[in-house]
């Protein structure tokens, strides 16, 4: 018992670490006013870039840097199009999710199936990782769940308590206002796109290279689309972004823990795609005015409009 | 972001002289300022004075480094300067307060300064900032608390929080573009005890108006803008208001109002104790109770955000009545459609027009019947009847003076000004038993004035009953019968237009005297 | 120095409406080749086989209108919703929902009613079961503002797991030999087809009437007039009493709707019954989207737009085959000359000058 306890804290929290990363992209994104839909496409480049170079190179920390670098660089084409070309965000990020789900399933198409025997060895927090029960499934983790944790944390600290974080948010409000204050709302946007894309593209790697530890198209199963909901379920603040993201998890390890009662797979499959409606059905019950959305998120800013 | 070694403020000397000179720009060929010569020293108080859409905030931009001139060039102390952007021209030393506030409504105080202020220090900028706010607030006697979010600061804290933002860059030339829109004559004189001081200390003011009285009082000098180009400058000890104006507008104003007395007739509305609730769900409207006569003019004068926009969403069905009931010809109306509304003769000119009123990727044509649509006239139970529609347009353009070649064009591409006529044209042509009108003349030149001034006296005249919000108090007193004053969301009384107790407007606008 | 201006443009023509679409997917076309170029691909061969596979040959051009079908009822029904910037991203799943709704009527009803009793008894239980499912997104918004792109997508996941659920569990047939998938319709409820093809001419009329009824709605009618104010300004649409609620549900449940009846084309005329949801729609409800936007929202191009991506559909099946490329390939293909379609808008409303200027 106690040990099924233990796996599934433990399970939680894996499930909940690409979620947690993609979020908080997102979060980072949206908050300077562009909505980015191109999670799904590119997590999936970032799984895919981070498989392939792993492999290789037998490094999973390159492989890491390169689905980083990846998802970078794929996210400006949302920034050109949405910031420069003030495009349509919501066409613009479908098509950058097709781009990158392709991208990936051309890539990676002769690294299907392949197991990956390269292991990226568990952290072990010394002192806590010894406190009983908890202490194994929290302190003793993949790294990309401490990351993940330092880059939500980080993003809160960012946002509400450095100077650029003002330039952000401010941008997201209002971009003419911030634009009279000297700030460059453009270069904000585009720094802004290209971070979320990132950390889109670690939540990929995640995926394969801690997580299932392999490669196939379809992996990332919704995860993007599931981040934008928890984007708006975090209220814009990667402070409840921690807890939202591992509360999903739990919805995904619940899957497994309810296979043997006999309830059909493909209703437990289900679960993520209705609790994430559920989740945004509670959001909604909540005033309005204090969900914090970007006021100007999804509008093109022009530059000199009269 | 990247700020040149040779901006830094430390190599430039403090603005003795600023001069614009030859500045020309046009916008979609259409120019809004042609050649313009301007200058302003130390310790001097500059007014712009010129009508609505003469070019003032335009000229302004371009001095702020938000638009480039098409020709011409700006110098300081005598050195010709490149201002490609707001941050170049406040590490020269300029800064601007724009008539509409450039503030972050949801940011705090703290926030909104931060993100302003050039030095703000990267870490920890909220409490970094804090002693030094308070520092500089102290010697101007600014008190506001700097927690608080914008949105709930009355527009005249939200000035001082502007004023506060550009004197903290060390601004030495202050530009003000109508700044006197939204306060309180208290208010008013708070501001321009700010502005003695600071001219006092050395710093350059323009301050944009069209108000010949405010121009007269505060300014040392003033330069007069017609359709985008100089036509004047004058000291303001030499000269005087009829003069002034005469430069304004071109020509003799007259303002000749013909407004027959007529004996009121049946009621057309009664709002009985109206509630209502503003954005951010704070009560915007209280207990406001009043009747509206056929022939009648009634208006409602007040500083803008005292809830005038509020209850006119109200009256036209947009905005939701919380308590209380709105009659028309003793048909209640309390919270229909909108559409059900107009159906009751109700038209409705909004104050942002261009939010509500327009449709901006649909042709002209298209916006001319936007409220009107379901009428049988031009529909059929599901068709549009386009030939009748665009008959219906082609005469609004014409009535109303629309400039458009075409009615087969995207709205998005006219003026402000045509697309408010063309508004007006739409809600007034379909005799309308109660116009809602708010600040139907605001942002329109003095012809299209006039002629929107006549065509309420018509409706008036006509048996129809307008609702009229201005902040303008002249077309207040000018054109309505009975005069309301609105403050914080209740009438401070209500008056026949040569009331004697309506020379303390001021103070009711202020709410410090209610009858 | 080089300066580079933008102005907009006010007057846009249809020719230069064209003549941008054209050279926007050229540019993409370009991208591709250099995609093809980094994968070991030669792309002049790549991109000449993929339309010789689709227009080039007798056989091609009869699968590419055979894909063209649901791309085209899916795409008009898309530009509906998409006037109203009702982001419908859940076609996939009222395709889906459609063909569950077809095939049970047709199990049902297909051995007790001739065929022009139970082909429409399907269609219209087919656009029932889209509509429905494409009003759950449009009561989401309206009621509970849910954002109608995230919850249309998970539609589409939910629906794939119902469909998958059914055809493993109560409806397995029993001449399948226990693989997943229902019996095969009976005779009565199957569409026929031109000889010689697997063109269900029925689902094609079907789709080119929609297409010209659609665009009569959008442009000639109150309906689509208030359709069209709410997509451009929400607040307009309140200020002019525009019905917010009604508008958008009817709007979906067109737009459910003819991507439902899409679904029965599909069981009734290709699959003859019903099996993994892969299988059932290579993702029509996406490569509609493109055929929309290509469309520039006017219904009747779709059936243009509509017929080139089916195009691309079946040239990618051939080079999948002679070149061994993946299935994912259409997606690289589809979501770069999307991407080139929008970025080409900005060069359709601006005009952009460069100028050379020395200081």
């Amino acid at each position: 018992m106690e040990d099924i306890i233990i796996s599934t804290l433990q399970r939680t929290l894996v499930a909940g670490t690409p979620l947690l990363l993609a979020t908080t992209g997102e979060i980072i994104c949206e908050r300077s006013g562009i909505l980015n839909l191109g999670v799904e496409g590119v997590m999936a480049l970032g799984a895919v870039t981070a498989f392939i170079v792993t492999m290789t190179t037998g490094s999973p920390w390159l492989g890491v840097l390169a689905a980083l670098i990846a998802g970078m660089v794929i996210s400006i084409i949302h920034a050109v199009a949405s910031v420069t070309l003030q495009a349509n965000q919501v066409v613009s990020g479908l098509a950058l999710t097709m781009l990158g789900l392709g991208l990936s399933g051309m890539v990676g198409k002769p690294y299907v199936g392949k197991p990956l025997t390269i292991k990226m060895d568990d952290l072990s927090i010394p002192v806590l990782s010894d406190i009983p029960y908890v202490g194994q499934a929290i302190f003793n983790q993949s790294p990309f769940f401490f990351l993940a944790i330092g880059l939500a944390v980080g993003a809160w600290f960012l946002l509400e308590r450095t100077r650029l974080g003002i330039q952000i948010r401010s941008t997201g409000e209002n971009p003419k206002a911030t634009e009279t204050q000297g700030v460059n709302v453009f270069l904000i946007r585009y720094v802004s796109v290209i971070i979320g894309g990132g950390f889109s593209a670690l939540a990929g790697a995640h995926l394969s290279i801690s997580y299932s530890r392999s490669w196939i198209e379809g992996m990332t199963a919704g995860r993007g689309w599931i981040a934008i909901a928890l984007t708006i379920f975090a209220l814009w603040n990667p402070g409840r972004a921690i807890w939202a993201a591992f509360l999903f998890g739990g919805i995904f390890v619940v899957q497994y823990l309810m296979q043997p009662l006999g309830i059909s797979p493909n209703f437990l499959a289900m679960l993520p795609y209705i609790a994430t409606l559920l989740i945004l059905l509670i959001i909604s019950l909540k005033d309005p005015r204090k969900l914090n959305a970007p006021a100007m998120l999804s509008t093109p800013y022009k530059r000199g409009e009269r | 972001m990247q700020i040149p070694a040779c901006r830094n403020r430390f190599f430039m000397k403090k603005i003795q002289r600023l001069e614009m000179d030859g500045i020309s720009k046009s916008f979609h060929g259409i120019p809004a300022n042609q050649d313009i010569q301007l200058s302003v020293a130390s310790g001097e108080i500059l007014g712009l004075l010129g009508e609505n859409g003469a070019g003032k905030t335009t000229l302004m931009n371009i001095l702020y480094g938000l638009y480039q001139p098409d020709a011409g060039q700006i110098k300081i102390n005598g050195q010709p300067v490149q201002l490609t952007s707001p941050l170049d021209s406040i590490l020269h030393g300029i800064g601007m307060v724009h008539q509409h506030f450039m503030l972050i409504q949801n940011h705090s105080v703290i926030e909104n300064i931060a993100l302003g202020y050039k030095d703000t220090p990267f870490f920890f900028p909220k409490i970094k900032l804090r002693e030094k706010i308070q520092q500089f607030s102290r010697q101007f006697d600014f008190t506001i608390d700097l927690n608080k979010k914008i949105w709930q600061l009355s527009a005249g804290e939200q000035q001082r929080v502007e004023i506060i933002k550009a004197l903290l860059n060390g601004a030495d030339l202050l530009i003000l573009d109508e700044p006197t829109s939204v306060l309180t004559p208290r208010e008013i004189e708070e501001l321009i005890t700010i502005l003695r001081r600071m001219k006092q200390d050395g710093h350059s003011v323009i301050f944009i108006s069209h108000k010949l009285n405010e121009i007269m009082t505060i300014c040392d000098r003033v330069t007069v803008l017609r359709k985008g180009r100089i036509v004047g400058n004058a000291d303001t000890r030499d000269t005087d208001k009829k003069t002034l104006a005469r430069m304004m507008v071109g020509r003799d104003v007259v303002f000749n109002i013909n407004k027959e007395p007529l004996t009121r007739g049946k009621p057309i509305l009664k709002a009985n104790r109206i509630h209502v609730t503003g954005d951010m769900g704070l009560p915007a409207v209280k207990a406001i109770s009043f009747d509206l006569y056929e022939n009648e003019i009634f208006g409602i004068a007040g500083v803008a955000g005292n809830g005038q926009r509020e209850l006119a969403e109200a009256i036209t069905g947009i905005r939701r009545i919380d308590q209380g009931s709105v009659t028309i010809n003793g048909k209640d109306i309390t919270n229909l459609s909108p559409r059900h509304i107009y159906d009751h003769g109700v038209s409705h000119v909004p104050e942002e027009r261009i939010r509500f009123g327009i449709a901006p990727g649909l042709f002209l044509y298209d916006n001319a019947i936007l409220k009107q649509h379901h009428l049988k006239k031009f529909s059929s139970r599901y068709f549009l009847r386009y030939n009748q529609v665009k008959t219906h347009a082609r005469n609004i353009i014409t009535e109303f003076n629309v400039a458009t070649h075409t009615i087969d064009n995207q709205i998005r591409n006219l003026s402000g000004g045509n697309i408010q006529k063309l508004i007006l044209g739409r809600e007034i042509s379909e005799q309308p038993r109660l116009l809602v009108a708010s600040h139907p003349t605001y942002g329109l030149d003095v012809g299209a004035t006039e002629f929107l001034r006549h065509h309420l006296l018509k409706l008036r005249s006509q048996g129809s009953s307008v609702l009229l919000f201005s902040e303008d108090l002249e077309e207040i007193f000018e054109l309505c019968d009975r005069i309301a004053v609105i403050f914080a969301g209740e009438f401070m009384g209500i008056f026949d237009s040569d009331d004697d107790r309506l020379c303390d407007i001021g103070l009711m606008m202020a709410g410090s005297k209610r009858f | 120095m080089i300066h580079i201006t933008s102005t907009d443009r006010y007057r846009i023509t249809r020719w230069r409406v064209v003549m941008t679409n054209v050279f926007s997917l050229a540019a993409g076309l370009v991208v591709i080749s250099v995609i093809f170029v980094i994968a070991g691909v030669n792309p002049l061969f790549a991109i000449s086989e993929i339309f010789q596979g689709s227009f080039g040959s007798v056989y091609g051009f009869k699968e590419t209108i055979t894909k063209a079908i649901p791309l085209i009822l899916i795409g008009a029904g898309l530009t509906l919703a998409f006037r109203a910037r009702f982001w419908n991203i859940g076609a996939e799943g009222q395709l889906l929902m459609g063909a569950i709704f077809a095939t049970w009527t047709g199990l049902t009803f297909g051995n007790t009613l001739p065929a022009w009793g139970i082909i429409p008894l399907m269609f219209a239980a087919g656009f029932l079961g889209g509509a429905l499912w494409g009003i759950i997104p449009a009561i989401l918004k309206i009621k509970y503002a849910i954002n109608e792109v995230i919850s249309t997508l998970m539609l589409n996941y939910i629906c794939a797991h119902i469909l998958t659920m059914l055809i493993v569990g109560p409806w397995r047939g029993g001449t399948r030999f226990g693989f997943p998938g229902t019996d095969t319709l009976p005779e009565a409820a199957i569409l026929s087809v031109i000889p010689g093809s697997r063109i269900h001419y029925v689902t094609l009329i079907l789709a080119l009437v929609c297409a010209a009824v659609l665009t009569l709605l959008i442009y000639r009618t109150r309906f689509g007039y208030e359709a069209r104010v709410v997509g451009e300004n929400p607040d307009a649409g309140k200020y002019a009493g525009i019905d917010f609620l009604k508008t958008t549900l009817i709007l979906m449940a067109v737009s459910g709707g003819l991507a439902g009846m899409a679904g029965v084309g599909e069981v009734a005329g290709i699959h003859h019954y019903l099996g993994y949801p892969d299988s059932m729609s290579s993702g029509y409800g996406f490569t509609a989207i493109i055929v929309a936007w290509l469309a520039k929202l006017n219904p009747l191009y779709t059936i243009i737009s509509g017929i080139f991506f089916a195009g691309i559909l079946v040239g990618g099946d051939a080079i999948q085959i002679s070149l061994g490329l993946p299935a994912a390939t259409v997606n690289i293909v589809n979501g770069t000359l999307l991407i080139f379609l929008i970025m080409g808008d900005y060069f359709l409303n601006h005009k952009i000058s460069i100028t050379f200027k020395t200081r």
